[in-house]
C-alpha cells in the first residue's frame, strides 16, 4: 500500500529505488518513534526479567551456600518441597488470609469514609488530610508505633484507655487484652488496614465525584430513598472503582513484608510468602528452595493479575479511545 | 417536597427527567421547608460522624507526636498520661546524644537513594511517555501491559539473584547499586502516571504549533511542559516516597556503610530499659520527608497512586 502510493507519487523515476528509499525513510521514521522508549525498556529488561529468569533457573538446582559440595539438578524437588513443607504451606495460607482481609476490610471502611466525605461539611478539607495521614507514615514506623505504643500490653495507648475509662466506672481490673501474642496475625492485619484505608477512600472518593449527579437527582425526584440510590446508581457507578483499589492494594499488600517483619518477626503463624522467602534464602542458605517459593509466587500474582489488567484495561480503553 | 412535586412520569425519558428534576427542586427548594432531601440536616450529621472517624483514623499518628515530645517514664505509663510535660530529650537521644550513634548517616543515604533514584526515573520515564501519547509507537497498549507486568512480579522472586549478583560483583552495601533497584521499582509506575500526564496535552495545540512549524524543544517547552509540570512534579513526590519506605531491598543489600533509614529504624529499638519516647521520636522525624511529600502531592496523590486510571 504505502509503497502503491510512493510509486505514485514519484512517477517519472524508476519504481524500486524510491520505493526502497519510502521504506526505509518509514523505518528510520519507526525507530524514530521508538527511540526514546528503548532506554526504559532495556534498562527494565535487565533489571527485573533477567533476575527472575535466574530465580526460574536456580529453583530446579539443589543448591545451600552452606553445602556448596552438594549444589546439583533438583528437578521438581524445590518445588515439592515449597508444597508440603509445613513452614512455607503455613506462609501461602497465610499471605491469603492476610492478603484478602486487608483488602476486603479496608476497601469497605474506605467506602463508608469516602461516601461521607463526598458529603459538604465543615472542616472536610481538613478531615481529608487528617484520613490520609495513615498512608503518609513510613510502613516501618508504623509499624513500629503499632507494636509498641498501641499495642503493648504493660503501657500501649490501646490498653491504657481500657484503664481510663473503666476507671471511671470504678473498676481497676479493666481488660488488658495482648494482641501481639493472643492474635498476632490479626496485629497485623489491623495495622494494614488502617494504612491502606485511605488509599481505598482516596480512589473510592474519586469515584464518587465522577458521579453524575443529574441521575441522582432525577432518583431523588421520583421518591427514591437513599438506600435505593446507593444500591442500584452509586454502587454499580463504583464497581470499577472498587476492582481497581482492590487489585491495587493486593498487588502491594501480598508483598508485604514490613509490617511482619516488625510486628512479629514472622512468629506464630504470622509469616507470610515474602517474609518466608526472605528467612529461607537470607538465614537458611537454601537458595534453590526460596527460588521455587519465589516462583510460586509470580504464578499466584500472574492469577491475581489477569484479573487486575482486565480492570484496569477497562479503565484504561475509555481514555485510549481519546 | 415530594407532596409538592409530582413524580415523573415513567415513560418520560431520562435527559429531560434529570434535567426537569434539577430545575423543579431549584424552583420548589426555596419553598418546600424542611425535607427527607434537605442537605444541611443530612451533612451534619456525616460531618460528625466523618470528623470522629478522623481523629480516630488520625490518633495514632498524633498519640505518636505526643509522645515524641515525653520523657520516657511519661510516655510508658497506664492510663496514658496525655497532660504530662513536653520535652525535647527523645529528639536528642535521636539524635545520639547519650548512644554516640548518628543517624544522620541513614539518613543521607535514604535521601541519596530517593532523590537519585527519582531523577533516574524521570529521566527514563518522560521520554518512554512520551513515546506512548504524544507521538505513540505501533501497540502502545502492549508496551503499557509490559510495563504494569514488571510491576506486578513480587521483589521477593528476584531479589536472591540481585543479591548474588551484588555479592559477586562487590556491589553489596553500595547505595548505587540500591538506586539503581529503586529505580526499576519506580520506573513502571512512573511511566503509567506520566503517559496519563501527557495524555492531558490537547491533541489541537500539538497540532497547531506542527502547522506552525515549531521545533520538537520549542513544542516541549512551551506546549507540553506547562501542562505536564504538576504532573512530572507529582510523580517525583510518589516516586520518592516509595523509594523513601523501601524496607526489603534495603535490608537484602545494605550494611553499615549503604544503610537507608528504615534500615536503621528496625535496629533501632533496644530490649533494656524505656525506649517508647525516643522511638516515636524516631519514627515522627524518618515519616516527616513523606508527609511533606505526600501532603504536596495531595492534588495528583489518587492520578498518581491509581497509575493515571482514576481523575
Amino acid at each position: 500500500m504505502t509503497t502503491a502510493t510512493a510509486r505514485i507519487s514519484r512517477t517519472g523515476h524508476s519504481a524500486t529505488k524510491p520505493s526502497k528509499n519510502a521504506r526505509s525513510r518509514e523505518r528510520a521514521l519507526a525507530w524514530a518513534r521508538r527511540a526514546p522508549l528503548l532506554p526504559a525498556l532495556i534498562f527494565l529488561i535487565i533489571v527485573t526479567q533477567l533476575p527472575f529468569v535466574v530465580t526460574l533457573i536456580i529453583s530446579f538446582l539443589n543448591w545451600n551456600s552452606l553445602r556448596p559440595d552438594q549444589t546439583g539438578f533438583a528437578g521438581l524437588s524445590n518445588y515439592i518441597e515449597v508444597l508440603t513443607n509445613a513452614d512455607l504451606r503455613q506462609a501461602i495460607f497465610t499471605t491469603v488470609i492476610l492478603t484478602v482481609s486487608v483488602v476486603l476490610a479496608s476497601l469497605v471502611i474506605g467506602l463508608g469514609l469516602a461516601l461521607l466525605l463526598d458529603k459538604k461539611f465543615i472542616g472536610r478539607g481538613l478531615a481529608r488530610t487528617l484520613l490520609i495521614a495513615p498512608f503518609l507514615v513510613v510502613p516501618v514506623a508504623a509499624a513500629l508505633i503499632w507494636k509498641h505504643a498501641l499495642l503493648n500490653p504493660t503501657y500501649g495507648l490501646i490498653n491504657g484507655i481500657l484503664t481510663w475509662v473503666w476507671s471511671l466506672f470504678g473498676s481497676d481490673t479493666p481488660p488488658q487484652p495482648d494482641l501481639l501474642s493472643q492474635a498476632p496475625l490479626m496485629a497485623v492485619i489491623v495495622s494494614l488496614v488502617w494504612q491502606w484505608t485511605p488509599f481505598m477512600m482516596l480512589i473510592l472518593l474519586a469515584g464518587l465525584q465522577s458521579r453524575p449527579m443529574d441521575t441522582v437527582e432525577a432518583a431523588q425526584m421520583d421518591g427514591a430513598s437513599p438506600w435505593d440510590i446507593f444500591r442500584h446508581l452509586t454502587l454499580p457507578h463504583l464497581r470499577q472503582y472498587l476492582e481497581l483499589g482492590g487489585l491495587l492494594g493486593a498487588i502491594y499488600i501480598v508483598q508485604n513484608f514490613d509490617a511482619v517483619f516488625t510486628l512479629t518477626s514472622g512468629g506464630l503463624g504470622t509469616a507470610n510468602l515474602p517474609y518466608a522467602i526472605y528467612q529461607t534464602f537470607y538465614f537458611a542458605n537454601e537458595y534453590g528452595l526460596a527460588s521455587a517459593a519465589g516462583v510460586v509466587v509470580v504464578i499466584g500474582t500472574i492469577i491475581v493479575a489477569t484479573f487486575a489488567l482486565r480492570t484496569v484495561f477497562s479503565l484504561f480503553k475509555k481514555e485510549a479511545a481519546r | 417536597m415530594s407532596t409538592l412535586t409530582p413524580a415523573a412520569p415513567r415513560n418520560t425519558p431520562p435527559g429531560p427527567t434529570a434535567l426537569n428534576a434539577g430545575s423543579r427542586r431549584r424552583i420548589f427548594g426555596r419553598f418546600g421547608g424542611k425535607s427527607r432531601m434537605d442537605p444541611t440536616r443530612n451533612n451534619t450529621a456525616a460531618g460528625v460522624a466523618a470528623w470522629l472517624l478522623a481523629l480516630l483514623f488520625a490518633a495514632p499518628v498524633l498519640w505518636m507526636i505526643l509522645t515524641s515530645f515525653h520523657s520516657e517514664t511519661d510516655a510508658a505509663t497506664n492510663p496514658p498520661s496525655v497532660a504530662a510535660n513536653l520535652t525535647l530529650d527523645a529528639y536528642k537521644e535521636f539524635f545520639g546524644a547519650s548512644s554516640g550513634v548518628s543517624p544522620w548517616p541513614p539518613l543521607i543515604n535514604s535521601a541519596t537513594a530517593s532523590i537519585l533514584s527519582t531523577v533516574l526515573v524521570l529521566v527514563l520515564a518522560i521520554p518512554a511517555a512520551y513515546a506512548l501519547s504524544i507521538r505513540p509507537v505501533k501497540k502502545w497498549t502492549d508496551v503499557m501491559f509490559f510495563f504494569l507486568s514488571t510491576k506486578m512480579m513480587p521483589v521477593v522472586a528476584a531479589i536472591l539473584p540481585l543479591y548474588l549478583f551484588a555479592k559477586t560483583t562487590g556491589a553489596l552495601d553500595n547505595i548505587w547499586f540500591l538506586i539503581l533497584m529503586y529505580t526499576s521499582m519506580n520506573l513502571p509506575i512512573a511511566v503509567w502516571m506520566m503517559r496519563s500526564f501527557l495524555a492531558e496535552v490537547p491533541v489541537e495545540m500539538l497540532e497547531a504549533s506542527q502547522i506552525d512549524g515549531a521545533s520538537l524543544l520549542l513544542t516541549l517547552r512551551k506546549i507540553i511542559a506547562p501542562v505536564a509540570m504538576p504532573g512530572i512534579a507529582a510523580t517525583a513526590l510518589i516516586c520518592f516516597i516509595f523509594s523513601w519506605n523501601e524496607l526489603l531491598l534495603a535490608r537484602v543489600l545494605t550494611g553499615v556503610m549503604a544503610g537507608t533509614a528504615p534500615v536503621f529504624l528496625t535496629g533501632f529499638v533496644s530490649s533494656q530499659g524505656l525506649f517508647l519516647a525516643k522511638v516515636c521520636a524516631a519514627a515522627v522525624v524518618i515519616s516527616l520527608p513523606v508527609l511533606f511529600a505526600g501532603f504536596a502531592a495531595q492534588d495528583k496523590l489518587v492520578q498518581g497512586l491509581s497509575l493515571g486510571a482514576v481523575k
